[in-house]
């Protein structure tokens, strides 16, 4: 397998405009004669496909929701980075590249993340000209605010809803687009399997989620960006529809999945309160400003509160354990998400949980009530103390919250090049669905700014280096054996998840996996737990393959079947990630093993033998995957151990 | 942990477009207070399934009320009614143990049922795409902070772009009119300065698809207001109206 | 291009033609156009009604005073004739558009739910479903026109088969003091007597009844259509909206109180 990444050459800084400039373009008179699909219309789809209908290329854009504006980049709260320095606090494109190098642990592409800084400042431009309500000052500029850790003010954002008013922009510039009749719009429409013909990715087979047709579409190249795979873990902050099917399915076709075992798990989110539990809720990180993180000193304490007996108020001081604070002087509660959350996994597992479930910790804000006024709380956090009454019914001005990590993004994906081409010529990864620029740890408000690089920014320019190479001939018929057979195999596949007829729902296999991923697989991974789940999950595809009930037929809407088939993936996918935890014998970022860490519990990275991105490559049902590297050599960071004492 | 409750569950089920529907009724066995109304029918589904029927089809995805896609109509409020609340954020400790529940799809004709519970809402991405947005091309952008927007204004364009798109309004609407939905995108977009240029153009072409569409009259019942999981004000209606005037006078058609 | 240099010579006639005419498709052919034409011809008719009902309350002070206020108004001729047509226009187009926009509505909505509304917040009920007043708008205007009609036959065309008194108001004459009952006038000669039409009129108490109904009716009607008149001519916010909710309602209830007193002073033998 070639793992190439077609880094340019010369200085860091330079490296993007060169390229830009030795890549080759497409005659303006020849653009319409390319068509290109998009598969997934998220920030990174949405803006990629408007942007390529921008160009002159035909696009074909896919999405399962029933909107284009409704993909899962619309739930992001907290904003969306960028080096413009705006603040005058000494920001600059250099430092926000060297600050997403360095959180996320070394494990991403400098020259992927240099870019990434320096088209940041375009989005910013790109969004405000949209008519994005970014929050101002009085003066009528834009305002910043410090977020994650992070030293400067660099995030932008409007209200709690960022996310949702860039997607809005982006969707306004696809609809736009689709209203010229440059892009074709499918939505409630799956992806089920990529086409290749003669290595390259030439069209995609698709399911219509409400007449069941299969349909098989062609084009010259094909944009894959389909989100992260965090429901492998059943619970997640991540929408009910996100799944990893595309991404899954073009690695079953031959593109390589890199470094599946990145997840990162948000500290703060809405502990489960039973088995009827779909998802998890999350609250903004902003909460630990002012929140203190405890839980009871002693079991007993705890017990008694789980059981009801007890309430948070009936604790004294001196029974509560700061852990945080007591830990991380320094730092106290605004420790790095990954600290947080393990902390929080570690405290529960010694039994003093404070939830039912015994998963859940506080986080009291009776000391900022008390510093500040209780005006002063609600008119910082408010509509997140209302969100978080209107799920759990408590009041959190009287009574502290309660929190608990859940999965929340997938550093991991498709491994692409710097073009963010995978291996499989023609087809390109954009958005959280490829692995390049947040390593082993996503900082907070990146994800925003990385599907938006990708799709207005640099996605356009590469695409047309390879449309160029191929020419505009390149288009195969979708009656050819390649098309035709690809949908047979989607046919089949849907048959038999329909044929099977056994007693377990696809819901019930999905938690079962999702149970043995957080387990084994989530906060904290240990040799012996990920082989008990490389052993477990096999077990678990056998019995769905044999005791799966699907009800109902493909020629109609069939939730059922959408979610099966979902499953089935997740179910092979499960297995891979653990395989990916299992051989990075070190911890970094958002993957932890406990045989690796130092002697006060913090992750020990082991930068001699995994500086590498760890690269998968199918063979074949039930065999193997094989691991290929591309080793990561930096040029301009030098790898430090994180500290946060 | 509280009590569990057992409630009678009457839903709308259709089998497709072309179907006449009927309502079914269910039971819903050990409810938790805890369980939101979604994960209340997650409950039901699985049972159905597990019993060997095909469970109700409804919409949902992130689950956290901002991404619109949950639709229904409970106890005849649309997402229950619950203020500033989706159906996907309505918690079961609001209902009661004994309760009969009718779930009923969004009713209008522009949003024809696909099956069960799932409507087609693509009425709104058409409006959008006449006109719901700033042209301007990728690249071609001047520096963010090129074009100053007084705080006042761009927090009153935030309230409007607040809309999730559900189509709460509609359903609610004894018109099925989409007017709150079409007026919150008229106006975040008339409100910033970048919107300016095809102001008049929007106002129009927006309003055309929506009647092209078959949405209703707003009669001022305010009825959309009430169920907006958004809470946009009814205020940003006599907006878009003051809008679509300014527009008939300067520009007449599109 | 032909067409616009054969008007005027591409002097801007043509433009200005083209977007006139634009404009009136704008106001007839699309929904908010016609709420436009829905609420200016209704403020148009609320002026009337204010404008009838501060004519007839000068029954009060006397005979004289409502009759030479009426003598005043036929004298002035063919501007009578200016205004009753304007005032038919403004009735014919917000029917027009009152039935064109209620049959949209019904297209729009088909099927109606099942369950009545019961909200989780059981006290959000009054805020999610329509007023009665909103949700009946086209029936009350309906019985509104119809007694509108019926009004203009019982005194303006004055057929006495209709005025239940057995009397024919043609024969209600005063000579030139507008108080002394004229027997024998003519028509475009004498003045009619106002006064002792609306006496005798409402002296039968069906009639009254009918009358109260009507304009009970009538400012239900407006109870909603004044606050609704606002939102569609797009001058009406939060901050404003409770002034012109308390306007609507108050104006609503003074033309009631204006218009019903005088059948209640009549009946009572106030007025005699």
């Amino acid at each position: 397998m070639n793992l190439d990444a077609k880094i340019p050459s010369g200085p860091m800084a330079q490296k993007w405009d060169k390229h830009q400039f030795d890549l080759k373009l497409v005659n303006p008179a020849n653009k319409r004669k390319y068509e290109v699909i998009v598969v997934g219309s998220g920030l990174a789809g949405a803006s990629a496909a408007a942007t390529l209908a921008e160009l002159g290329y035909n696009v074909k854009c896919f999405c399962f929701q029933d909107s284009p504006r409704r993909a899962h980049s619309i739930a992001a709260q907290g904003g969306i980075n960028a080096a413009k320095n705006y603040q005058n606090d000494g920001d600059s494109v250099h430092r926000l590249f060297y600050d997403t190098v360095k959180g996320g642990d070394y494990r991403s592409r400098e020259a992927n993340v240099h870019r990434l800084a320096q088209v940041s400042v375009n989005i910013i431009d790109q969004c405000a000209a949209q008519g994005v309500p970014f929050a101002r000052e009085y003066g009528g500029l834009l305002a910043n605010r410090s977020f994650g850790g992070a030293q400067v003010s660099r995030t932008f954002y409007a209200r709690g809803q960022t996310g949702q008013q860039l997607l809005l922009g982006a969707y306004s510039s696809l609809s736009r687009q689709i209203g010229l009749g440059k892009v074709q719009m499918f939505p409630r429409t799956e992806m089920l399997d990529v086409v290749l013909v003669d290595g390259h990715a030439k069209g995609i087979v698709v399911r219509d989620m409400v007449s069941g047709e299969i349909s098989r579409h062609s084009a010259h190249a094909v944009v894959l960006a389909t989100g992260g795979y965090g429901n492998a873990f059943f619970l997640s902050t991540n929408a009910m529809g996100c799944n990893v099917t595309a991404a899954f399915r073009a690695y079953k076709r031959g593109a390589a999945f890199a470094n599946p075992c990145y997840t990162q798990i948000h500290p703060t989110c809405i502990p489960v309160s039973g088995e009827h539990q779909s998802k998890l809720t999350l609250m903004s990180e902003s909460l630990r400003n002012d929140g203190r993180v405890w839980v009871p000193k002693s079991q007993a304490v705890a017990e008694k509160i789980r059981k009801g007996e007890l309430k948070a108020s009936d604790v004294a001081e001196t029974d509560r354990d700061y852990y945080l604070e007591r830990k991380y002087p320094s730092f106290g509660n605004l420790v790095p998400r990954d600290v947080a959350s393990r902390n929080a996994k570690e405290a529960c597992d010694e039994g003093r949980g404070v939830v039912g479930s015994g998963l859940g910790v506080y986080l009291d804000f009776e000391d900022a009530i008390k510093r500040l006024g209780e005006g002063a709380v609600r008119e910082r956090y408010g509509n997140l103390f209302d969100m978080y009454e209107k799920i759990t019914g408590s009041n959190a001005y009287q009574n502290p919250m309660t929190i608990f990590p859940a999965v929340h993004y997938t550093m991991g994906g498709l491994w692409v090049d710097y073009n963010l081409m995978s291996n499989v010529p023609g087809l390109y990864v954009v958005g959280e669905a490829n692995f390049s620029d947040h390593g082993a740890n996503r900082l907070g408000a990146s994800a925003l700014m990385q599907g938006l690089a990708d799709g207005y920014f640099v996605l356009p320019y590469t695409i047309g280096q390879y449309l160029a190479e191929v020419g505009p001939d390149d288009r195969p018929d979708t009656n050819s054996a390649e098309f035709v057979g690809t949908e047979e195999t989607v046919r089949a596949q849907i048959d038999k998840l329909l044929s099977i007829k056994g007693k377990r729902t696809p819901t019930s296999f999905h938690r079962e996996l999702g149970q043995i991923m957080w387990d084994k697989c989530g906060m904290a991974r240990s040799k012996a737990g990920l082989e008990a789940a490389i052993k477990k999950i096999p077990e678990l595809r056998a019995e769905f393959w044999d005791n799966l009930n699907v009800p109902g037929e493909n020629g109609s809407l069939n939730q059922s079947l959408e979610q099966a088939g979902r499953v089935a993936d997740f179910l092979e996918f499960g297995e891979l990630m653990c395989r990916d935890a299992l051989q990075r014998e070190e911890s970094c970022g958002g993957h932890f093993r406990e045989e690796h860490q130092t002697p006060e519990g913090e992750a020990k990275r082991d930068d001699e033998n995994f500086s590498f991105v760890g690269a998968w490559e199918y063979k074949g049902e039930n065999q193997t995957p094989e691991l290929h590297k591309e080793n990561l050599v930096y040029e301009e960071v030098k790898m430090t151990q994180r500290s946060y004492k | 942990m509280d009590k569990l409750m057992n409630l009678k569950l009457k839903v709308w089920r259709q089998d497709n477009a072309d179907d006449v529907g009927r309502f079914e009724e269910y039971e819903a066995h050990d409810i938790s207070p805890d369980m939101s109304f979604l994960e209340m029918l997650d409950v039901v589904n699985e049972g159905l399934i597990e019993s060997g029927k095909e469970p109700i089809a409804f919409d949902s995805d992130c689950r956290e009320g901002i991404c619109g896609t949950c639709s229904m109509v409970i106890n005849g409020a649309a997402h229950g009614g619950q203020k500033g609340t989706t159906a996907c954020q309505l918690h079961m400790r609001h209902f009661s143990d004994g309760m009969t529940i009718t779930v009923e799809p969004w009713r209008a004709t522009a949003f024809p049922v696909h099956r069960d519970l799932v409507v087609d809402r693509t009425a709104f991405d058409r409006i959008q795409q006449k006109g719901g947005f700033i042209s301007v091309r990728t690249g071609s952008v001047p520096d963010a902070n090129a074009i100053p927007v007084p705080k006042d204004q761009s927090d009153l364009a935030m309230d409007a772009a607040q809309c999730i798109g559900c189509g709460a309004c509609v359903a609610a609407c004894k018109n099925a009119s989409a007017m709150l939905f079409v007026a919150a995108k008229i106006s975040h977009l008339s409100l910033v300065p970048q919107g300016q240029p095809e102001r008049e153009r929007r106002a129009l072409a927006m309003v055309k698809q929506m009647d092209d569409e078959g949405f209703g009259n707003c009669t001022v019942t305010g009825s959309c207001e009430a169920v907006c999981p958004k809470e946009i004000s009814l205020d940003f209606i006599a907006r878009m109206n003051r809008e679509y005037g300014r527009a008939l006078i300067k520009k007449g058609t599109i | 291009m032909e067409l616009r240099n054969s008007i005027d010579g591409g002097r801007g006639l043509y433009d200005t033609f083209v977007q006139l005419m634009d404009f009136i498709t704008g106001i007839f052919k699309t929904s908010l156009g016609r709420k436009y034409l829905m609420a200016i011809t209704g403020a148009g008719l609320f002026g009337f009604v204010v404008m009838h009902m501060l004519g007839n309350l000068l029954v009060f002070a006397g005979p004289a005073a409502i009759n030479e206020y009426a003598a005043k108004l036929q004298g002035l001729g063919p501007l009578l004739w200016v205004a009753r047509i304007g005032l038919l226009g403004m009735v014919g187009l917000h029917i027009w558009s009152a039935i064109k926009l209620t049959s949209e509505n019904r297209e729009a909505r088909t099927v109606e739910y099942d369950a009545a509304v019961e909200p989780v917040d059981a006290h959000r009920r009054g805020d999610i479903v329509a007023k009665f007043a909103a949700r009946t708008m086209i029936f009350s205007g309906l019985i509104i026109a119809a007694f509108a009609f019926y009004h203009l036959a019982h005194y303006t065309w004055k057929v006495p088969q209709i005025n239940g008194a057995g009397a024919d108001f043609e024969l209600f004459y005063v000579a030139a003091d507008f108080t002394t009952t004229l027997e024998g006038g003519e028509e475009g000669k004498d003045h009619a007597d106002i006064f002792k039409m609306i006496v005798t009129g409402f002296k039968v108490p069906a009639v009254s009844v009918f009358y109260v109904v009507a304009v009970g009716l009538l400012c239900f009607h407006l109870s909603h259509g004044l606050s609704a008149m606002f939102q569609s001519l797009g001058v009406k916010n939060k901050n404003i909206a409770p002034w012109m909710d308390r306007f609507a309602v108050c104006a609503s209830a003074l033309i009631f109180l204006g218009y019903i007193s005088i059948p209640v002073c009549v009946l009572a033998g106030f007025i005699k």
